[in-house]
């Protein structure tokens, strides 16, 4: 049996090539400048300051993580209400309704995206307001989803017993639901923020040009400037900025965790 | 859970289904325009899905993306499969130091990922063009597929596979016939997720492909500055496609199990 372990070693192989190389070359670029050769390495942080010290790029970054954070705010906004309804219908009824959540998530993003075109350009609102919409549109079956799958595991009984011990509706749902079903939301979070940080082609879609958001520069500065150093190490910031995020709300989850171990 | 859903609740679960599915109704009611116009009516046409068909740029498109899908999904399945049973016999230390490595494209946003191939493919002075992409695919499904068994694996018994060997049986068949039938469904479904995963990526394959060679996506984000209502066409059918495809896989399993009642019912009259 111990002979089935050696059928990792090809795929080891394959994850430092392909996962491992891409990232540490990321960091390599990011922390060089245009024409260094990789053989004459030199360090430097050029690019990090030439970032923070330019007066359009903070505010693109800030910008870019104002939307990230509008964006899932409202997808839990609506994402939890809706997603509480349907775990209050008949199992037969639920079924269906996350089915027509899930459909919509099948098809292509850019599509998805790009039908939105035909509708706002009947309605005279300003690009960021389309970028936002478009952002919602994306982003909100994935908090639905998520927000339901951790409502629909609650034990039923607990609810009832809530009601037994005197808790009324209002209380049971602070008390029971809420703490029960945040993971769902924790959850929810991080399948929206991450891509809503990132996200290029929607303000590019939908936002008429101007509304320039931290992936729209580094897409620009790969595809059309060319300037990788530049870019790897934008992106190498937005990728901190991510990881220190995710930490935060993996940490919002951490109390309910502990009082199940209780 | 259940209870009586009160009227302001209806609404508002109606309002946010209006809100999901009105572009695409919009987008398949304007694929039968008769003009080029995104805004006004002015009749019945089927000239968009001609236009969209003779195309060979989106003809070309529909089969780059497909046949990526299919590769992608053959061999990532494979590598997938074959990676996560020997990961679940491997040494704990091990196991968790590849899974960290497999959780960097699943963390890490698209572009990301994306920029370190094109830095990868670029440095190695490998021409980018269909292959690269079809490389880059494979390598952000995997990690998918391997998620999707892992769990298989670990509820699997080892003893049954020591079994099959006692009984004779050689490691491969042993892994053929015992350890690969138990764990098919968490295949089927990492098969299923990297089809899709691949099928609908945009912003890996911008990175990663070369000049001539677009997927669907691509097509859509360079095509979509002018009005160009071939593209509702093109979404149209992705539309079509993919609530047909949807309904069969949930329905079909309803009809099945109906059937094997009724049949059930037959037997024991």
């Amino acid at each position: 049996m111990k002979s089935f372990s050696k059928m990792v070693y090809p795929y080891v192989v394959w994850a430092v090539a392909m996962i491992v190389l891409p990232m540490l070359m990321i960091v390599l670029y990011a922390f060089t400048v245009k024409g260094n050769s990789v053989l004459t390495f030199q360090f430097t942080f050029d690019n990090f300051i030439r970032f923070f010290s330019d007066p359009v790029f903070p505010g693109v970054l800030w910008r870019s993580l104002k939307l990230a954070v509008i964006t899932t705010v409202l997808c839990i906004l609506i994402g939890y209400p809706s997603a509480y309804i349907i775990a209050k219908l008949k199992p037969n009824s639920q079924a269906l309704m996350i089915l027509l959540i899930t459909l919509p998530t099948w098809i292509n993003m850019l599509v998805r995206t790009y039908a939105w075109r035909g509708i706002l350009g009947h309605m005279d609102m300003s690009g960021e307001m389309k970028v936002y919409i478009g952002m919602l549109y994306n982003f909100l079956p994935f908090m639905i989803l998520q927000i339901y799958t951790s409502l629909s595991k609650i034990d039923p009984n607990l609810i009832v017993a809530a009601h037994d011990l005197g808790a009324n509706n209002r209380e049971t749902f602070r008390r029971v639901i809420l703490p029960l079903s945040l993971s769902g939301v924790v959850s929810g979070i991080t399948l929206v923020f991450l891509p809503a940080v990132s996200s290029f082609f929607i303000p590019k879609l939908l936002g008429g040009g101007q509304y320039v958001l931290i992936g729209n520069l580094i897409e620009d500065y790969f595809i059309s400037t060319g300037d990788w150093n530049f870019g790897s190490a934008i992106s190498l910031i937005m990728a901190i900025i991510i990881l220190i995020s995710m930490y935060i709300t993996r940490k919002l989850d951490r109390p309910v965790a502990d009082e199940e171990v209780d | 859970m259940e209870q009586k859903t009160k009227a302001y609740e209806k609404i508002f679960l109606i309002l946010v289904f209006a809100f999901f599915y009105l572009p695409i109704l919009y987008v398949v009611f304007f694929s039968f325009n008769s003009s080029k116009s995104l805004t006004t009516f002015t009749g019945f046409s089927l000239q968009w899905y001609e236009k969209m068909f003779k195309n060979r740029t989106i003809m070309e498109s529909i089969w780059y993306t497909t046949s990526c899908a299919v590769i992608a999904t053959v061999v990532s399945t494979i590598v997938g499969t074959v990676t996560a049973i020997g990961l679940s016999k491997s040494r704990k230390a091990f196991r968790e130091a590849i899974n960290q490595v497999n959780n960097l494209p699943l963390l890490n946003p698209d572009i990301v990922t994306a920029i370190g191939f094109m830095l990868l493919f670029t440095s190695l002075r490998i021409r980018t063009g269909f292959t690269t992409m079809v490389l880059a695919h494979i390598a952000f499904c995997i990690p998918y597929v391997i998620l999707s068994i892992m769990p298989k694996l670990r509820t699997l018994d080892p003893n049954l596979a020591e079994a099959a060997l006692d009984l004779g049986c050689t490691p491969l068949q042993a892994l053929w016939k015992v350890i690969i039938p138990q764990i098919m469904p968490g295949i089927i479904s990492g098969a299923l997720i990297a089809f899709s995963m691949s099928f609908d990526d945009f912003v890996i394959s911008l990175f990663t492909t070369g000049p001539g060679v677009n997927n669907i996506s691509i097509y859509v984000y360079a095509n979509v500055k002018r009005v160009n209502p071939t593209i509702n066409a093109l979404s149209a059918i992705i539309v079509y496609v993919i609530t047909i495809v949807l309904i069969i896989v949930n329905v079909v399993p309803m009809i099945k199990e109906r059937n094997k009642k009724k049949n059930e019912q037959l037997q024991n009259a």
